[in-house]
């Protein structure tokens, strides 16, 4: 699988992401960081915790994350979610409905590394 | 550390960030990382002077990116390290807090390679461009500056050691006065007061009590109540110190003069219009003058004076707001009660960094973290201070101090030392200069050096004396050099000597005089017994082929003169005796009394000893107002075998003794057939 099979599979932007960091080298190891990121766990944590300010966070970070990669779906979602829970005290509904649409992304986006990696 | 690269500061809590940033930026820079904004401030306390830009993310749990910008703020970082701030967040408020906040650029995620280097890049540049322009800046100030400050710092010291006040009082006006206007100015623009204002009325605050000089000192340190008529005079000092500046012979119109007449003659003036000297009501008085006048009184309160102990801060403060020390503007009034805890710890800071140098670094540095551009003129006046100080105080003491600096031997003395010698300031080679050697004969600064270069580290200092020849005067001086040594302490290098000569030809002369006294006899002025035996044992010692004789002259019927005339006639007849003695010795003969009619003489005699003992026996002897003075006479002659003060002593008494009980009025040289005397010698 080459990065840019990886960006088509996983919902990204692969000219995007190529005219920003310019390697194909460099992009496939920070890929990787997404597979290491604590921040999912956390999001997901969170939210079951009803602890609205850690999951902005999380969402937060995703959220960039996938900005630098252009991992546009997953940015989506998350943005959405991350935009959901700015400035709440606690988890709506909408939030969690959104979640939802972040794991799909997510557990998309983990695999479609993962091939690239295996 | 040795590495030549920029270190940038990159906090952000996503690893992965942090990890692209440091991917783009490591080939050109060292980069440190905190993943909060907790992090970032330790990093920056541990790495201050190393960082050189700062990218920064906004949203961190701990402290985030906005709050991290206020404590730069607030702590002084922002002024000296660059940030730029780095944030998928693109909403125009977020940038604009973060620019109002001191950020200055701002990069919107995602990260571009190209992008990431040129902001890194211009902004670098920039700030290093601006750092360099601000430290110009500062310098011309300063340099415009310092020809003021040096006269507010002469004419406040010497107003300071008339008053008996602490050198503490001007430093203090200066900083409570800053506090006050830069208070002022956060209230109202209604007296438009900018920095420059600010500082120039801060310097002139020093001059505030110039008029004092005018001010007899029994009038100005008088510790009690001063009558009516003294008031009178005292207050005064407000106009006298105005006249001052106004008859200045230039700088006259410069802004600080101006600052300066307006503080000196209205800082006693009250809001309220009952002040001093113009009676002044509000506004009339001048802010510059309003606001030394609260900083002189909150000063005086809390500074103990002969008159009344220290009072408290909190004490000084309540005062001052209930009017109990003169009426002031409000408006300061509320300046003051905005300062009075900053007050109460600067003024510490102030008080112990006088006290102790690492307290002077302290201060430094608080100066350093709260105003970045003025680190420079500041800290060159605490140096400019102590030179000062150092320089008044070497003056005004009649010391000349110099410099000796070994390679290129030569001198640097004070301008005050070089002034009073009539020798230029540097003198290259000293011991082939002319001039100096007028003052410091050749072989005693020669011997001078010798003693500097003999002292090591653990004993730096030699001290001598010498007669130097100051305006033409032959004096005794005393000169103490402190040596400076260069190198390790393995192995210490012989730099040069920081040296103080000091006139001690009174001293001297005194002690000559005293130590002269100690040797005489009172009644005759000869020497006595004590001081001739320590003389001639020395010359008997020194074997130099000379031949000395001894002589023992002991009074005929001495008590006949004091019993038949009293004892009054006795001592003229002494006198009179010792004048005679004198009278026939020769300049390096010795003669001292040592008893109550008993003399000695110790002479030099050439071939015949017993021709010159004659001719003074019949010199000594004969009338003296009807009274006959006979003298008996014994002689010894000092030989190898005989050098012995005490032993010639005795020797001469023996020969004298003989005379007295065979004829008296006679003189004998001693010789061994009156050994058999000796020993039985029972009187």
């Amino acid at each position: 699988m080459t990065v840019k099979e990886c960006y088509d599979a996983m919902g990204g932007n692969y000219d995007e992401v190529l005219s920003r960091l310019r390697d194909d080298t460099r992009i496939a190891k920070f890929l990787g960081k997404i597979l290491a990121d604590p921040s999912y766990e956390l999001l997901v944590t969170s939210i079951a915790n009803n602890n609205a300010e850690d999951a902005f966070r999380a969402a937060h970070t995703i959220k960039g994350i996938c900005l630098n990669l252009a991992v546009t779906k997953l940015y989506g979602s998350s943005n959405a979610l991350t935009e959901a829970l700015r400035g709440k005290s606690e988890i709506t509904d909408e939030a969690h409905k959104l979640l939802e649409a972040v794991t799909n992304d997510y557990n998309a986006t983990i695999d479609s590394i993962k091939s690239l990696q295996a | 550390m040795n590495d030549s690269k920029k270190t940038i500061l990159v906090v952000d809590d996503s690893e992965l960030n942090r990890a692209l940033l440091v991917d783009m930026l490591e080939s050109d820079f060292k980069i440190i990382e905190a993943q909060n904004g907790l992090e970032a401030m330790a990093a920056l306390v541990e790495h201050e002077m190393e960082i050189s830009l700062m990218l920064l993310d906004i949203v961190m749990p701990e402290m985030d990116g906005f709050e991290v910008l206020a404590m730069m703020n607030k702590q002084g970082y922002i002024k000296t390290i660059p940030v730029i701030m780095i944030s998928a967040e693109s909403g125009g408020s977020v940038i604009d807090r973060a620019y109002d906040l001191g950020a200055i650029d701002y990069i919107n995620r995602p990260f571009d390679e190209r992008t990431v280097k040129h902001r890194v890049m211009s902004n670098f540049v920039l700030t290093l461009k601006q750092k360099e322009l601000s430290e110009m800046l500062s310098e011309q100030i300063y340099e415009k500056e310092k020809n003021n400050s040096l006269m507010i710092e002469i004419l406040s010291h010497i107003v300071e050691f008339r008053n008996g006040e602490s050198g503490l009082h001007v430093l203090h006006v200066h900083t409570i006065t800053d506090f006050v206007l830069k208070a002022i100015v956060k209230k109202t623009n209604k007296y438009g007061l900018t920095p420059k204002d600010i500082r120039l009325i801060d310097n002139a605050s020093a001059l505030h009590d110039i008029g004092k000089i005018s001010v007899p000192s029994e009038v100005l340190n008088k510790p009690g109540r001063f009558t009516p008529e003294e008031f009178e005079i005292m207050k005064r000092h407000t106009v006298e110190g105005a006249n001052m500046l106004d008859n200045l012979p230039f700088h006259k119109d410069e802004a600080l003069v101006k600052y300066a007449y307006q503080i000196c003659r209205w800082h006693h003036e009250r809001y309220d219009g009952r002040g001093y000297p113009d009676g002044l009501k509000g506004d009339e008085i001048p802010i510059a003058a309003q606001a030394v006048s609260l900083a002189d009184v909150y000063d005086a309160l809390t500074s103990e004076r002969i008159y009344k102990p220290a009072l408290s801060h909190e004490r000084a403060i309540e005062m001052i707001l209930n009017n109990e020390c003169g009426v002031f503007n409000p408006l300061l009034l509320e300046c003051l009660k905005d300062i009075a805890p900053t007050l109460k710890k600067e003024l510490e800071v102030i008080s112990f960094g006088c006290a102790s140098e690492d307290s002077i670094d302290e201060s430094v540095r608080q100066i350093m973290r709260t105003d970045g551009n003025e680190i420079s003129s500041r800290t060159l006046n605490l140096i400019e201070r102590e030179r000062l100080k150092f320089k008044y105080l070497a003056d005004i003491s009649g010391e000349i101090t110099f410099e000796y600096i070994a390679a290129p031997e030569m001198l640097k003395l004070s301008d005050w030392g070089a002034d009073v010698l009539g020798v230029p300031s540097n003198i290259l080679d000293p011991l082939n200069n002319k001039k100096w050697c007028g003052i410091f004969r050749r072989d005693d600064f020669d011997d001078f050096i010798k003693r500097i270069h003999a002292t090591t580290p653990e004993h730096p200092v030699a001290t001598a004396k010498y007669k130097l020849v100051i305006s033409g005067e032959e004096r005794w001086n005393k000169v103490i050099a402190k040596v400076m040594f260069g190198g390790d302490t393995e192995a210490p290098e012989f730099e040069g000597a920081i040296c103080k000569i000091t006139d001690i030809n009174d001293e001297v002369i005194t002690l000559a005089n005293l130590e002269e006294k100690a040797e005489r006899d009172q009644l005759t002025g000869l020497f006595n017994r004590e001081a001739a035996r320590v003389r001639i044992s020395k010359l008997l010692t020194e074997s130099n082929g000379k031949k000395y004789a001894l002589a023992f002259l002991d009074f005929d019927d001495f008590k006949q003169a004091n019993d038949r005339h009293g004892h009054q006639f006795g001592d003229e007849t002494l006198i009179e005796f010792a004048r005679r003695i004198r009278a026939n010795i020769r300049a390096n003969d010795i003669a001292a009394r040592v008893g109550g009619d008993e003399f000695i003489i110790f002479m030099e005699y050439k071939d015949n000893v017993e021709a010159q003992v004659a001719r003074i026996h019949k010199r000594m002897t004969g009338d003296f107002k009807g009274f006959y003075i006979g003298i008996s006479m014994g002689v010894v002659c000092a030989d190898e075998n005989c050098i012995d003060f005490d032993e010639l002593y005795h020797k001469a008494d023996v020969a004298a003794y003989s005379v007295k009980r065979a004829t008296k009025n006679a003189y004998k040289i001693y010789n061994d057939s009156l050994s058999e005397l000796l020993g039985d010698d029972g009187e």
